[in-house]
């Protein structure tokens, strides 16, 4: 049977900041979801569910909090799924609600994801200690910095590779006024001086705790129809885990985040993600994530990846932009941040990226990723609808 | 729709008031093995899996993370969660299969109840700002409705007590539940519900597998056909709802199909009796349907996996040629602010 083609003909995001204090939870997903809803020019009354994500309750205080959300999205006699695969969420979250599109349960999808990391202590929600399991080694970077160490090791890239990312997507993200750091001041000699935190990860190569939301309102063929600006289309999406923890688990390069971009590709007929992708927003906490997912997802082959970060193929202006936002390295609500990867993505596709708008962008990737490198979720999208 | 989709096979933990010698992935596995047994699938056949938890009960964040290990993913798997009941994860499988994207779906769900106190738990479901600093507690929100029901006319303190009778007894044939049989119906936890009218603290963990088509008959002699599955939220801030009605309840039945033609089977999911109540008026049913043969959630209730064993319930009484039409019911929320109505059907004999 043949599956309705999805259109993202909404997208709306909040300011990210360190803290919204001047909102509740309530208020500051309603922000992004009116956005989105202005976007498409529709109302709450056109929207036949919802499908929110975020990262753990633990890191707002909150239990299940779309039972308390969902007077504020407009759900209130609507079906409403709440979507939590980690970091990967956001982007889980919204193939969740384009999947409702394309087995035609729904014509027309609400999906946000968000975190307010400002109520509450992330690294506390993430340390909480469990007897016979391994803790996350203080935060994030601690776990992932020695799986950098063996991507440079193998590699044999170079130890400027993380500053060339950091300074870039920094400088990216002057142009994206949601963007959370606006670092006027930035110049690459700032990011290599920057403390060393988790060796080799420096302070300024870390993604920040951002509060904020990001909406998108998917559609059919006929939504889209009716759309008054364009629409992207999603050419293709899936999603991929395997354990975090295990013998043989390539951790530089995990099989799961492969399969998930061939399985996309395969979908969206690409044959050569390099040639037939214009742009890509990939899920970049740590700045050597960069060449280590360019690799990952095929744009380059295993152990060049950092070259395309080197040459500035990934600069804004570059052969293959690469986080034209200014990434996750620029703005981190943890559990809104895949989703922002793929509102992104259909931004630039439909020619609404402003100053980061990437020109003659018409396929346009979006990646986010979780866990321990443990759940991938991606999708392609388009300026054209799928081939029917 | 355009794709048939059924619940092929259902395996469930006995549900205990302590586990504290097992893991989550320890109590999940056996569960995982046996659903998949019946089917004769192995891990690497399944084409999508999804799960429903709550890291709030695990008491750490992202603790479904580990219970893939009990699944054996790799290689990697496509694969889903949802911080929601299991019966909603089995809805994000049913809408995957509909796509044709997959054609079998692994769902499980688990919750441990017993390490925290649950009462106090689940005030963090709660408005943060107004409502849960007050922390009041899940039985005392389930009395605020019983009362209001009493208040209305529409049942009263007898009443209540049969339902939690009848439940319990029925459970007498239910060898994973945990109160069954004759239970007193104790002391008021909070006026005007009893000890008996409240479900059972336990811990517990369900796995369904779906599968489309001509698979689901390969795969089980008398599949149970989804041929309606819906939910619905209300509000959340109790004072705008009237709690002695759940329209959500009854909006969902209504896209699910339930009340084209009468069901012979309910799965409800009504921790408390007064619950049942709600949810019978608002599902239309007349004495002629058996309510919760396998006990319901009154005798019991694993958190997160109760729902999803209303429709494995219902499904394996379709499987065992007991019922030909069924319809399972699973909440969520406060109240029963959240409701889930599935419709269940088996081949004609």
């Amino acid at each position: 049977m043949s599956k309705e083609p999805v259109a993202v003909v909404g997208v709306g995001q909040t300011k990210h900041v360190a803290a919204r204090r001047d909102v509740s939870l309530a208020g500051l997903v309603r922000e992004a979801a009116r956005r989105a809803l202005d976007d498409a020019e529709l109302t709450w009354a056109d929207i036949d569910a919802v499908v929110i994500g975020k990262a753990p309750d633990f890191f707002e205080g909150v239990m299940m909090p779309e039972l308390y959300l969902a007077d504020a999205l407009g759900a209130v006699g609507k079906p409403m799924l709440r979507v939590h695969t980690a970091g990967s969420v956001g982007g889980s979250t919204a193939l969740v609600a384009a999947q409702l599109v394309a087995a035609r349960v729904h014509a027309t999808v609400l999906t946000l994801a968000f975190e307010k990391q400002s109520e509450s202590n992330a690294m506390w929600g993430l340390s909480l200690p469990i007897p016979f399991q391994q803790p996350l080694l203080a935060g994030a970077g601690g776990f992932f910095a020695p799986h950098v160490r063996a991507y440079m090791r193998r590699s044999g890239a170079p130890d400027t590779i993380g500053s060339l990312v950091a300074y870039k997507d920094r400088r990216n993200a002057l142009k994206n006024p949601y963007a959370h750091l606006h670092e006027h001041d930035i110049t690459l000699e700032k990011v290599q001086a920057s403390p060393m935190l988790w060796d080799p990860i420096r302070y300024s190569e870390t993604c920040p705790s951002s509060d904020g939301a990001c909406a998108m309102i998917l559609t059919d063929r006929a939504g889209a129809a009716r759309a008054p600006r364009p629409p992207a289309w999603m050419l293709g999406g899936a999603m991929r885990s395997e354990p975090t923890l295990f013998a043989g688990k390539d951790f530089v390069s995990p099989r799961a985040g492969r399969d998930c971009a061939a399985d996309v590709y395969r979908q969206a007929g690409i044959a050569d993600p390099r040639r037939d992708i214009d742009a890509a927003e990939i899920y970049v906490p740590f700045s050597w994530y960069e060449p280590m997912w360019l690799e990952n997802l095929g744009f380059a082959a295993e152990g060049e990846g950092w070259k395309l970060t080197e040459s500035g193929v990934t600069e804004l202006d570059g052969d293959l932009p690469v986080n034209m936002s200014g990434g996750v390295l620029s703005t981190n609500p943890i559990g809104a941040s895949g989703m922002i990867r793929f509102a992104e993505a259909a931004l630039q596709v439909r020619g609404l990226a402003g100053d980061h708008q990437v020109d003659g962008a018409r396929k346009v990737l979006g990646h986010a990723y979780g866990g321990g490198s443990q759940f991938f979720s991606m999708w392609l999208v388009g300026a054209r609808p799928p081939d029917a | 729709m355009t794709r048939d989709i059924a619940v092929v096979a259902f395996a469930q933990t006995d549900h205990r008031r302590t586990s504290d010698e097992l893991s989550e992935v320890e109590m999940l596995m056996p569960v995982l093995h046996e659903v998949l047994d019946r089917t004769g699938l192995k891990t690497a056949d399944i084409g999508f899996t999804c799960s429903g938890s709550s890291d709030y009960l695990a008491g750490r964040a992202f603790s479904f993370t580990l219970a893939l290990d009990g699944v054996g993913a790799w290689p990697p798997i496509s694969e889903s969660h949802v911080e929601m009941d299991g019966a909603w994860a089995l809805y994000e499988a049913w809408t995957k299969l509909l796509t044709g994207e997959a054609d079998t779906a692994l769902v499980y769900a688990y919750g441990k109840s017993s390490p925290g106190s649950v009462r106090d738990v689940l005030t963090r479901q709660l408005d943060p700002y107004y409502v849960a600093p007050l922390w009041p507690d899940s039985v005392a929100l389930a009395a605020l409705q019983a009362q209001a029901l009493i208040d209305a006319g529409e049942t009263d303190e007898p009443a209540l007590a049969a339902v939690a009778a009848r439940s319990r007894a029925a459970a007498e044939d239910n060898p994973h539940a945990q109160l069954r049989g004759p239970v007193p119906h104790g002391e008021y936890v909070v006026r005007p519900l009893r000890t008996g009218d409240c479900p059972p603290i336990g811990d517990g963990a369900a796995a369904v597998i779906l599968a489309a088509g001509e698979r689901a008959r390969e795969l089980c002699a008398r599949p149970a056909w989804i041929r309606g599955i819906d939910h619905r939220i209300e509000a959340h801030g109790l004072g705008v709802r009237d709690l002695t009605d759940s329209p959500s309840t009854r909006l969902a039945a209504e896209r699910a199909g339930a009340f084209e033609r009468p069901v012979d089977t309910a799965e409800l999911h009504a921790p408390f009796t007064a619950q049942e109540v709600v949810l019978r008026k608002a599902l239309r049913f007349d004495d002629t349907v058996s309510v919760n043969p396998s006990g319901g959630a009154l005798a019991a209730h694993p958190i997160m996996a109760a729902g999803l064993i209303r429709i494995g319930e219902a499904a394996a009484r379709i499987h065992r040629g007991e019922s030909d039409r069924a319809l399972a019911h699973a909440t969520s929320g406060p109240c029963l602010q959240q409701n889930l109505v599935a419709v269940l059907e088996g081949d004609p004999r």
